[in-house]
């Protein structure tokens, strides 16, 4: 009679935490999640309430940039879920075989001037950043905010040489609050993690770009259910809420 | 005759040893796209970022001369309180992670810096995203490698010879060009080449504190972490490695020979 409690258990559990899993045995083990800079936040929030739910799971996060992650997972780093910033990474480690399954959006961002609090520059848009005395920094074109910001740019129809073009989103946020730069393009939810020590100039709908975020159990994963399981954790409704808790849209 | 067997208790941690170094090297000479390669060496961009590492390179070379070889003179000729902490200071960079030495460096140097500040509201002078600020970070990072192969030079030397010149007449600054100078010459060469080959390879101090900018900021290390995951990165990481073991066998010959 014990040994069926168990798994009525753990199967509450799963449902409790909003996992799809059809599986009535606990999930056990590590999962190591390889997620987009962007990400931090809200992964390590949805990873301690997923932890929370599953006991005998440990997640370990990798938080870099986007191409960063695709070229560790490429050569053998131990990944069993990996979250992108976007859809040409994914298609790029997708075409090059290191994936399972179909990659499924979780999340989008919109993009967002970052500037110093109080926006002394008193930047208002984009084509601000090319006044004079403007120090404007961004991602690089490699890294998928540096792409949109590109993106965003020309639909706007403004031509800025930028200061620096930094590996991430973290970085471009950091020398703004460091004083360093006056104005970078990042996604609305850095500057909402960044809290007081940065300001947002919203960017118009128009000249916007949407970043989708796909996510995907890797190929080489030892732990396949654990990481399907916190997969569908992000998917559920439970792990949308907590995304747009951190300044994310829904993922459709 | 018995020719005395290595030990393979000692063999086989030492194989181990070097197989940890060579592999990774033979990891990216197999996995290179070759058949790209000229195309990936001849693309403008690398060619730029070369020729901003070799010029910000031999730049922090010839700072960390200027001002490394005086304090390296200070710390082998002058007893003073507190020289041990001095040097430990400023050889601090050989064991601080780079990016925190970028990170000291925009606290001091940056726009809103302790000196950066007041260096840019008197003089409107700005080092981040300059490549006077690759130099900077460069010559941070890597001028600790000349200052203690210097004093450890001027340490080891036979100073009768300074001495005897001073007798004769000369001045000390003589003394120090003519006679100093000369005798430490293998170790100050060492010094330079380390130090040159050190600021080549910067990376974490130069992206945190100067930026990433091509043509201005953007030396070869870091176009290669920015060209991952493409496999023209692997080619450019190679060009990097010839450069690096080049100096590193050529310095060993000139080292041996001279000893």
């Amino acid at each position: 009679m014990r040994n069926r409690v168990v798994p009525i258990v753990a199967a509450v559990v799963l449902v409790a935490c909003g996992s799809t899993s059809s599986s009535a045995t606990p999930l056990t083990g590590n999962v190591s999640v390889f997620a987009a800079a962007s990400l931090t936040g809200a992964f390590n929030a949805l990873g301690t309430a997923f932890q929370a739910a599953n006991a005998g799971v440990t997640i370990k996060f990798n938080f870099a940039g986007t191409p960063t992650l695709v070229t560790q997972i490429e050569q053998g780093a131990p990944a069993d879920v990996f979250a992108s910033a976007d859809t040409t990474n994914m298609d790029k480690l997708k075409g090059d075989g290191f994936t399972a399954g179909t990659p499924q959006v979780f999340a989008r961002n919109k993009l967002e001037i970052v500037v110093a609090p109080g926006n002394p520059k008193g930047i208002t848009g984009l084509a601000d950043l090319a006044k004079p005395g403007v120090i404007y920094i961004t991602e690089a074109p490699t890294v998928p905010a540096g792409k949109y910001a590109l993106q965003a740019l020309k639909m706007a129809g403004v031509t800025v040489t930028p200061k620096s073009l930094e590996t991430d989103v973290k970085s471009v946020v950091g020398k703004i609050e460091l004083g360093e730069a006056d104005a970078g393009i990042v996604y609305t939810t850095d500057v909402t993690a960044a809290g007081s020590k940065v300001s947002g100039v919203p960017i118009p709908d128009a000249d916007n770009v949407i970043a989708t975020y796909p996510i995907v159990a890797v190929k080489a994963t030892t732990n396949a259910a654990a990481a399907n399981a916190f997969i569908a954790y992000v998917l559920s409704a439970a792990g949308q809420a907590k995304l747009q808790s951190f300044g994310f849209l829904s993922a459709s | 005759m018995r020719r005395e067997g290595v030990p393979i208790i000692v063999v086989l941690p030492a194989a181990l040893g070097a197989a940890f170094f060579i592999v990774p090297l033979v990891g990216l000479i197999v996995r290179s796209p070759w058949g790209d390669a000229l195309t990936a060496l001849s693309a403008p961009e690398t060619l730029e970022a070369l020729k901003l590492s070799l010029i910000a390179s031999l730049s922090a070379t010839a700072v960390a001369l200027v001002l490394g070889v005086p304090l390296a003179w200070v710390y082998a000729r002058v007893a003073f309180p507190g020289r041990d902490l001095l040097r430990a200071l400023t050889t601090l960079p050989m064991v601080l992670p780079p990016v925190v030495g970028g990170i000291a460096l925009l606290l001091a140097f940056g726009r809103s810096g302790l000196l950066g500040a007041w260096l840019d509201s008197t003089f409107g002078i700005t080092f981040p995203f300059t490549t006077v600020g690759v130099v900077m970070a460069e010559t941070f990072v890597a001028m600790p490698f000349l200052i203690l192969t210097v004093e450890a030079g001027l340490r080891s030397m036979d100073r009768r010879y300074e001495e005897a010149a001073r007798a004769l007449g000369a001045g000390r600054w003589r003394v120090f060009v003519r006679v100093t100078l000369p005798l430490i010459g293998p170790s100050l060469f060492a010094g330079a080449v380390l130090c040159w080959a050190r600021a080549l390879g910067e990376f974490g101090a130069t992206i945190t504190f100067a930026g990433n900018f091509p043509g201005v900021t953007q030396t070869m290390p870091l176009a290669v972490y920015l060209l991952l995951p493409h496999e023209a990165s692997f080619i450019l990481s190679l060009v990097l490695l010839l450069v690096s073991l080049v100096v590193l066998v050529g310095l060993k010959d000139r080292w041996l020979g001279s000893a």
